[in-house]
């Protein structure tokens, strides 16, 4: 059996664990744009900011291909899959046979046409190692930063530069920061503290034009900038399975054995559309835990199991400057509402069971809420006043919770 | 874990703090400001208590949704290397036992590793005084 994967990041790296959980001997060939060993792409602010070194960017030991005996190919781009022939295309025209193929291509920043953005000469996006090593070869302390976009990566992109610059200056169209995973109290309090880190944020606001160093937003304001960084968004890179036939709606589109409407060709991770359990809704759902699970699965299915992944939801785990952020599911339905000294937290409840909650501060044993959630727990086995009060597992009935504490997730 | 057996009088915690805290003598893993972060946690009820820690799972969440690779199974132990953590909690967020904790520095992630750098003997068995606490291999 010969495994081809497009891509070499997390989803690819789930694929290649999960292929030799079955299968210890068939081939296994990554083809690879990026010219690195895999390594972990939201360690790039960190890498910035100086708290990980090169050496600690790697996402699995150096050794990790040589031991699950896969042939790299770095600097490689895959431009074509033809399913007839099972074969892949290069760049450079150089193919490669495969019996079962993964497209793991992950995402690529979206980038909106703006008046003057192609005179503008110091913009770059976050996307990517590359992209962190030539943004930090740009900045020096004078430098004055335009992030345009209030997200995870723009923010986290600030996060990496502040100190390392003058000013830091984050735009969004939104009227709120972290807006896909935050409700408008949560927003406001990540707001008010990366302010006080030093950020300076505007909302509600959009540049209509560039000219070279001065962004001219749609209410008037100017902005002066040294470096441009655009993180407004990202997009699936659905084109390969696209152009070979397969479906593709937002992201490309598969069963829940990770397999494309193409016979032997599978897609996991960024590139990949998921069904959200929390809400029933098929969505993008561009997180590193679920790229790996996919991935996994893939990969498992790829050597011969049959396995579904069945339980994807979105959730984060991220930090800003000290203070700590835990979200999961969907938040819609009854919520209940804490406010601490330090903290926030929402849960979600719909239909009697936990859809989502959002913690912001004390994000102790968040998981157990997350496994809620995934679990899609009926509430009414569930002491509800432990469950509101904070995370534990007092609140499942005794015979569960002897099942959790003696025997586990085997 | 037997939560029949547990008095809920948090003698694990507390050795689990110290024999993962490098002192050697237990009052300094206590002393002021060195606030040692248990790997291991009470839950007290009305009339139940028990204590949680790492189940070990076959097929760790948190190693699945590690975004640095910091968590690996070394021998059947999941292990977090604290060197490659760098605290984002994705592991804690995963975690469905509520496992996995901050650090005291809040830097990094910790967890039960079994005492396998303690000499193999988790302290939890040894010091509970029910026997509550058991090391047993489930398959
Ligand atoms: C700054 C930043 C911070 C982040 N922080 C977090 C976080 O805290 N938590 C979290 O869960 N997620 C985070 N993410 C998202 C996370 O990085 C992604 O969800 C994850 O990397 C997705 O993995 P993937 O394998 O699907 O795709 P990717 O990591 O995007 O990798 C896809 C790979 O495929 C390669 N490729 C694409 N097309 C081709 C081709 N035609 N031929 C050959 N190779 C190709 C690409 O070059 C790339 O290397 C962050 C992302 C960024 C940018």
């Amino acid at each position: 059996m010969k495994y081809v994967i497009i891509g070499n990041s997390a989803a690819a790296v789930g694929a290649i664990e999960g292929i030799r959980q079955v299968d210890k001997d068939g081939g296994i060939v990554v083809i690879s744009k990026e010219k690195y060993h895999t390594y972990s792409r939201p360690l790039i602010s960190y890498l910035i900011q100086g708290k990980v070194t090169e050496d600690k960017m790697y996402y699995r030991p150096l050794s990790f291909y040589e031991e699950n005996n896969c042939k790299v190919m770095l600097g490689e781009e895959a431009v074509r899959i033809i399913p007839d022939k099972k074969e892949v295309e290069l760049k450079g025209g150089k193919s490669v046979k495969y019996d079962k193929l993964l497209v793991a291509t992950g995402s690529k920043p979206f980038i909106v046409p703006t008046e003057g953005l192609d005179g503008v000469e110091n913009k770059f996006t976050f996307m990517s190692y590359d992209d962190a090593k030539s943004l930090e070869a740009s900045i020096t302390p004078d430098t004055r930063v335009l992030i345009v976009g209030a997200g995870l990566i723009g923010l986290k992109c600030a996060e990496g530069l502040n100190k390392k610059v003058k000013s830091i200056t984050v735009v969004d169209l939104a009227d709120r920061v972290l807006s896909s995973i935050l409700d408008e109290k949560g927003s406001e309090i990540m707001k008010k503290h990366l302010e006080n880190a030093g950020i300076e944020i505007i909302l509600s606001d959009s540049v209509k034009a560039y000219e070279k160093n001065m962004a001219t937003l749609n209410s008037g304001r100017k902005v002066p900038f040294d470096i441009l960084v655009i993180a407004i968004g990202v997009r699936p890179n659905v084109e390969l399975v696209k152009e070979a036939g397969g479906k593709v709606n937002r992201g490309i589109v598969t069963d829940e054995f990770q397999m494309t409407s193409i016979k032997d060709v599978y897609a996991a991770g960024d590139c990949t559309e998921s069904l959200d359990i929390s809400c029933n809704e098929q969505k993008i759902l561009a997180l590193l835990p679920n790229a790996y699970m996919q991935g996994e699965v893939a990969g498992k299915n790829m050597a011969g199991d049959k396995v579904k992944y069945e339980k994807a939801i979105p959730m984060n785990a991220i930090g800003f400057f000290g203070l700590h952020i835990i979200t999961a599911g969907s938040y819609r339905g009854e919520s209940y509402e804490f406010i601490g000294e330090n903290s926030y937290k929402r849960l979600f409840i719909n239909d009697n069971r936990l859809v989502g909650y959002i913690m912001i501060g004390e994000i102790n044993r968040a998981g157990i809420y997350t496994s809620l959630i995934k679990d899609k727990v009926d509430l009414s086995t569930i002491d509800m006043g432990l469950l509101l009060q904070k995370p534990n597992l007092m609140m499942f009935p005794k015979d569960v919770r002897k099942q959790k504490l003696g025997v586990g997730h085997r | 874990m037997n939560e029949e057996w547990c008095l809920g009088c948090h003698l694990c915690e507390y050795f689990c703090a110290f024999v993962n805290s490098g002192e050697k003598y237990m009052p300094k893993a206590f002393a002021l400001n060195r606030q040692n972060v248990p790997n291991i946690t009470v839950e007290e009820g009305d009339r139940i208590n028990f204590a949680v820690n790492c189940r070990q799972c076959d097929e760790p969440l948190c190693k699945k949704g590690c975004i640095t690779g910091a968590i690996s199974v070394k021998d059947g132990v999941v292990t977090i290397d604290t060197e490659k953590c760098v605290g984002c909690f994705t592991c804690i967020l995963s975690c469905p036992y509520g496992a996995v904790v901050p650090n005291k520095e809040g830097k990094a992630a910790k967890k039960c590793e079994l005492c396998i750098s303690n000499g193999g003997i988790p302290a939890c068995v040894t010091n509970c005084p029910n026997r509550a606490i058991v090391l047993e291999e489930v398959y």
